[in-house]
């Protein structure tokens, strides 16, 4: 019996070995990252465990993103980034992307692909459980929270039961409002916020082979969404010129093989898909935008690991060209390279971020901000019974700061439609 | 591992995520200080609307208002407990408020994972819903041994699902107790 593409992944981070679905397997890891909600944390766990004059077993494989709690006065968040600062220091590690400096980049999912430290066959963990996004770049990549993290500060190891796979292929061609926000959203709905818990998303088809790395980020970033363990995509010469332009570091690209076995496969027509959106409060509550045509909203959200990546700011950009929004829209890039492409990238001659701020959006700077709540004072976040069209992960109750606000997820295109009327509108209105 | 467990249940429905049961708000937080982290307990499942903390009637606080501590001992739940972030805050958090066990129909990974590598408490498993069987403020008795939860209250008795791979990390108590045992760490480590 062949391996799936995960199957093989961890076989080879696991000496090697043959690996069948439900083993526990020791993989080495290549990758640890973290970040300012759970780094201190992670290293408390770590010198209690490992002594407080333990070293981290390698510190080119350690990664630290603060990105969740940047931007707020907060007392305790500003103690947590000294944390980390104390520790890369006491360390010596190499990469770490502190706030308020030039190096710093913003949200950590979509960093470790703009730094190089996403690469094809190897195993990443980190502190969040956006961690799956990274399987865009065929390699395993799943959250794990601090006393795995800080297991694996001290061993470079960590155990791993051997997920099934669940196959999602498209074939054929998107419509041009499409965007992969709603090809998960779809997925998610089809399969419920538990229908891949414990298992692995694997995408293929050739209209997914047809998407950007971002929009490949995007549909393995929500598979946590679906309990998904870890989602995954095999390189391809996509993968390869993104990855080549931004690391040395040799790596391995695997593929499943012929007779790998899947627990579950899908095929879609690409089509035929619709933009969707999911209502309040659950990633699954899947409608049609068409359905939703209409609720009254009170701002839109673009940002996040999920739906503020240059892609996503093409996509909203080209609807919000020369118009005005009805409601508050909040501009968030999830990095800092996003952000200086906002100024770099032009339709007809005006750069996104003039578009932005022409049609009276509220530009932030880069960092996790309102997608999941956060200090009072973060950017963005719901304070009270506002309904939001967003474009990050998670709807459920308080997600984006009050329980009492609404959250309907949607694309770009959606999101961007729906800024310019005030309600739920489908963007081929626009287009 | 505590093999019987004994105290009042608090009961939710499905799909409690991480942001119910610690707010991100609160992520703040050291969970190394030991008095700073007390305030995990103060704010455990306080993202949890009102109609559902506490089922069948809701509007029951976990936590009292003031209190660091809960006067539950066990939590009951029902599909996919503990879904979304990764946040160890959010079975760290339990645990300081003194919940000892969550009996869940299923649970997400991550939370699960957590749960046992961290030794927070014991996450267990019923082949059949008992939110709708069990009333928030009910005297429970978990025996681990037997695999059974018995609502005292009630005078009504239920088979859990066998523990299987995670036992062996409970008994020894965290992921580090385990790898000792092992043999993955030094056991003077």
């Amino acid at each position: 019996m062949g391996m799936t593409l995960t199957e093989k992944i961890l076989s080879a981070h696991a000496g090697g070995k043959s690996v069948r679905p439900g083993d526990n397997v020791w993989v080495d890891v290549d990758v640890l990252m973290t970040h300012d909600v759970c780094g201190p944390g992670t290293i408390g766990i770590f010198k209690r465990q490992f002594g407080k004059n333990a070293r981290v077993w390698d510190r080119e494989k350690v990664v630290i993103i603060p990105d969740h709690y940047i931007f707020t006065s907060d007392p305790h968040a500003r103690r947590n980034l000294e944390i980390l600062r104390d520790f890369v220091k006491e360390q010596g590690l190499p990469y770490f992307y502190d706030a308020g400096t030039r190096n710093y980049k913003g949200v950590c999912h979509l960093a470790l692909a703009q730094e190089g430290h996403n690469r094809p066959g190897e195993v990443l963990f980190g502190t969040d459980s956006h961690t799956c996004t990274s399987g865009a770049f065929g390699m395993f990549s799943t959250g794990i929270g601090n006393t795995d993290a800080a297991f694996i500060l001290g061993t470079g190891k960590l155990w791993v039961k051997v997920p099934e796979t669940m196959y999602f292929e498209f074939n054929g061609t998107f419509p041009p409002y499409i965007m992969a926000k709603d090809i998960i959203l779809q997925v998610i709905g089809d399969i419920g916020v538990d229908g891949a818990t414990y298992r692995t998303m694997e995408w293929g088809g050739d209209a997914i082979a047809k998407f950007s790395m971002e929009e490949r980020m995007t549909l393995c970033n929500m598979a946590i969404e679906g309990g998904g363990k870890n989602a995954v995509i095999e390189a391809d010469d996509t993968t390869l010129n993104y990855v080549r332009r931004r690391t040395q570091k040799p790596y391995t690209v695997h593929r499943s093989d012929k007779d790998a076995n899947y627990c579950f496969k899908k095929v879609y027509n690409a089509g035929a898909m619709e933009p969707v959106v999911a209502k309040p409060h659950s990633p699954d509550n899947k409608a049609l935008v068409k359905e939703c045509q209409g609720v009254r909203l009170d701002r839109s959200y673009i940002g996040s690991c999920t739906g503020g990546k240059i892609t996503d700011f093409k996509a909203a950009a080209q609807l919000l060209k020369g118009k005005t929004v009805k409601i508050d829209t909040f501009i968030v890039p999830a990095t800092k390279e996003v952000e200086d492409d906002l100024h770099k990238e032009k339709i007809g001659g005006q750069s996104l971020m003039d578009i932005f701020k022409n049609a009276g959006a509220h530009l932030g700077p880069p960092s996790c901000a309102a997608c999941l709540g956060g200090p009072q004072d973060t950017f963005g976040r719901t304070q009270a019974e506002e309904v939001v069209i967003s474009t990050t992960n998670r709807n459920f109750p308080g997600r984006m700061g009050s329980k009492k606000s609404q959250v309907y997820l949607a694309s770009p295109y959606t999101a961007a439609a729906s800024a310019l009327t005030g309600r739920i509108t489908d963007p081929r209105e626009f287009l | 591992m505590q093999k019987v467990i004994e105290g009042k249940a608090y009961v939710l429905g499905n799909n409690i995520d991480t942001d119910q049961i610690i707010p991100a708000e609160r992520l703040v937080y050291s969970l190394s200080d030991p008095e700073e982290k007390k305030n995990y307990g103060r704010y455990a499942l306080s993202g949890v609307p009102a109609p559902a903390a506490g089922l069948p009637d809701g509007n029951h606080a976990f936590v009292k208002e003031g209190d660091r501590r809960s006067e539950y001992a066990i939590i009951v739940g029902g599909k996919n407990f503990g879904c979304g972030s990764s946040r160890e805050h959010a079975p760290a958090c339990l645990q300081i408020a003194g919940i000892q066990a969550v009996i869940a129909e299923s649970y997400a990974r991550i939370f699960y994972r957590n749960s046992v590598d961290g030794g927070f408490f014991i996450p267990l498993e019923t082949t059949t819903p008992l939110i709708d069987e069990i009333r928030t403020g009910d005297r429970l008795s978990v025996d681990i041994g037997a695999g059974t939860v018995t609502n005292v209250s009630a005078k009504r008795q239920y088979p859990l699902k066998p523990l299987g791979d995670v036992l062996e990390i409970l008994e020894a108590g965290t992921i580090f107790e385990y790898a000792k045992k092992a043999g993955m760490l030094p056991k003077d480590s």
